[in-house]
């Protein structure tokens, strides 16, 4: 199967990863091979098999709805690469 | 005293519980090996002031009780380390300082280990050579210009080249084994649930295990020990009493049936990988082990199936990367969407970006059922096929990689044939069931090469047990001549 330049470019929008035109010609590349690679799936006959979501045979734990953890506003900003002493700063998204 | 370095984890351990030797002491020898051994780059971080300053606690107040008393351990820089950089290999978290700690590096420091640094990997745990991350490639200390496998290359690295007594790494798709087969060394992905997955930079959340890499059989069973337990911060911990693998460690194999799969013969591997999966069954069928051919008939879709599955779950974990909270922020770009275009194209590497877009691609409206569902339905067939086998036999013995370390480069610009690497790991990830890798012996090139036990859900006792009389039996020994220090 071929992965086409402007498939790349659609996908990458939706991954919100911006490429130049060398990248997107060698993930064009590549993801033709590796999708080729994986179409021998078609080859097993899957209609009648149920799919596995889930390794575990438990289902997943909820627990109580309390709060455990939180009041580390300070310590979380610490990371962020844009910030003032109580929030997050992006570029302005409304005009 | 001679060298501290050259023992075993459990040695060391022995040598402290007896006050032989002082915690200090044997921090200092690591640090001292860490500094002549910049050349393999198997490390990211260093952290050898809280090293020091934890192993000077200890001796003042040591507590002889605990697994591992006064222990220095680097690890995987994929575990986030409470005020400790965490990269996972990649620019996007090139300055990330958690403020928390990851459960299972929290369970070591329990018992009385201490961070001595953060290990090169490829970056965020994809790739099988280690030449994917950020801080450059990490070599093979068992030859110059090799690879030391990966993803946790560089714990492999430092492992082997006795930069750390032990560490642990990450398993994906064969993180842990292949890199182990690699370098000489003992690796083992657990049982999916068995380690607590919660504080681990998150790859593929159903797959990622957690896992001990060490020089013996014995260190790995003390090091799952140490690490393993129920977590209830990871939703998928399995609720059970720990087991004291260490202590339950023999080798009475006596009537245990071992299966061989025939779909792990595959075509173009060495002979050599052939003959020394012959001498593996040979050491379990002279102590009593009842050697079983089998069929795992769907093997060849395994590695199809992972990449479906495996880049689907990093392209929607590896979403929270956008700038804002934590982590590398691109200066270019006029409003939001672009920056965050920006922030992925610049932090992200060939590979990564490669992988997200197959996920996002793969869950994109209009293939999710030929791709991601139809993948989901032959990992059922996969696991069915584990069941099935188990039915009859009590493990299986396959080699761990269908080759020896390679040259650094000789692979980079090929996905696939990287990705074949991993054809014999990547199946009991899908299954999710527990798989260690043990050297045996050496190809015709004298690089090392590894035997992999896969065991029942929650049998990784067996397959220590197992590995315990490979190891024994084969009389593999690493004699890494340090080169790297001249």
């Amino acid at each position: 199967m071929s992965i086409d330049k402007d498939k790349i470019k659609h996908t990458a929008k939706l991954a919100r990863i911006s490429l130049d035109e060398k990248q997107t010609e060698s993930l064009s590349k590549d993801l033709s091979n590796i999708f080729n690679f994986i179409e021998k799936l078609n080859k097993i006959d899957t209609e009648n098999v149920k799919p596995l979501t889930s390794i575990l045979d438990h289902t997943l734990r909820a627990r109580e709805d309390k709060v455990t953890d939180g009041g580390i506003r300070d310590q979380i900003l610490e990371n962020s690469p844009s910030k003032n002493e109580e929030f997050f700063i992006v570029p302005k998204v409304i005009e | 005293m001679t060298d501290i370095t050259n023992n075993s984890l459990t040695k060391i351990v022995d040598l402290i519980k007896k006050k032989e030797i002082k915690s200090e002491e044997v921090t200092n020898a690591y640090i001292s090996n860490i500094e002549k051994g910049k050349k393999l780059n198997s490390y990211i971080t260093e952290s050898f002031e809280i090293a020091l300053k934890k192993s000077k606690n200890f001796d003042k107040n040591p507590n002889y009780d605990l697994l591992l008393p006064g222990i220095p351990l680097a690890v995987k820089d994929l575990f986030c380390t409470n005020g400790v950089k965490t990269t996972a290999g990649s620019k996007i978290l090139e300055n990330f300082v958690p403020k928390y700690e990851s459960t299972v590096t929290n369970n070591l420091w329990s018992e009385g280990a201490f961070l001595l640094g953060k290990l090169n990997c490829d970056e965020f745990a994809m790739g099988s050579s280690n030449e994917t991350s950020f801080f450059g490639n990490v070599i093979n200390p068992v030859k110059d210009n090799t690879v030391p496998g990966g993803s946790s290359g560089g714990s492999a690295s430092a492992l082997a080249a006795e930069l750390t007594p032990a560490t642990i790494g990450t398993d994906t798709g064969g993180s842990i084994r292949q890199p182990a087969s690699f370098t000489g060394t003992v690796g083992l992905k657990p049982t999916y649930g068995l380690c607590s997955r919660w504080g681990i930079v998150a790859f593929a959340s159903s797959l990622d295990q957690a896992g001990p890499m060490t020089q013996t059989v014995s260190d790995c069973a003390l090091m799952l020990e140490a690490i393993s337990g129920f977590d209830p911060k990871d939703s998928t911990s399995i609720d059970r009493k720990k087991e004291n693998y260490s202590k339950k460690l023999n080798k009475n194999i006596k009537g245990l049936k071992i299966g061989i799969p025939k779909e792990y013969r595959v075509d173009g591997m060495p002979n050599e990988i052939e003959e020394l999966w012959e001498k593996g069954k040979k050491i379990l069928k002279e102590e009593g082990a009842e050697i079983i051919d089998i069929s795992l008939p769907h093997t060849e879709y395994a590695l199809p199936a992972y990449y479906i599955v495996a880049p689907a779950e990093a392209s929607s974990n590896l979403a929270r990367y956008d700038g804002v909270k934590y982590g590398f922020r691109s200066s270019k770009g006029s409003n939001l969407i672009e920056m965050y275009e920006n922030t992925r194209s610049e932090g992200f590497g060939d590979e990564v970006k490669r992988r997200i877009l197959i996920g996002t691609y793969v869950l994109s409206s209009g293939y999710y059922d030929a791709y991601y569902l139809k993948a989901q339905k032959v990992r059922q067939l996969i696991k069915n096929d584990f069941d099935k086998a188990f039915l009859k036999v009590d493990a299986i013995l396959t080699p761990s990689t269908p080759s020896s370390a390679f040259k650094i480069g000789e692979k980079k610009n090929d996905p696939i044939s990287m990705y074949l690497n991993d054809i014999f790991t990547v199946p009991t990830n899908l299954a999710g069931i527990p798989a260690m890798s043990v050297p045996a012996g050496r190809d015709k090139n004298d690089l090392p090469l590894g035997l992999q036990l896969i065991g029942k859900p929650l049998g990784e006792q067996t397959i220590l047990n197992l590995a315990l009389l490979i190891e024994a039996k084969s009389s593999f020994k690493r004699n890494i001549s340090k080169w790297w220090e001249k």
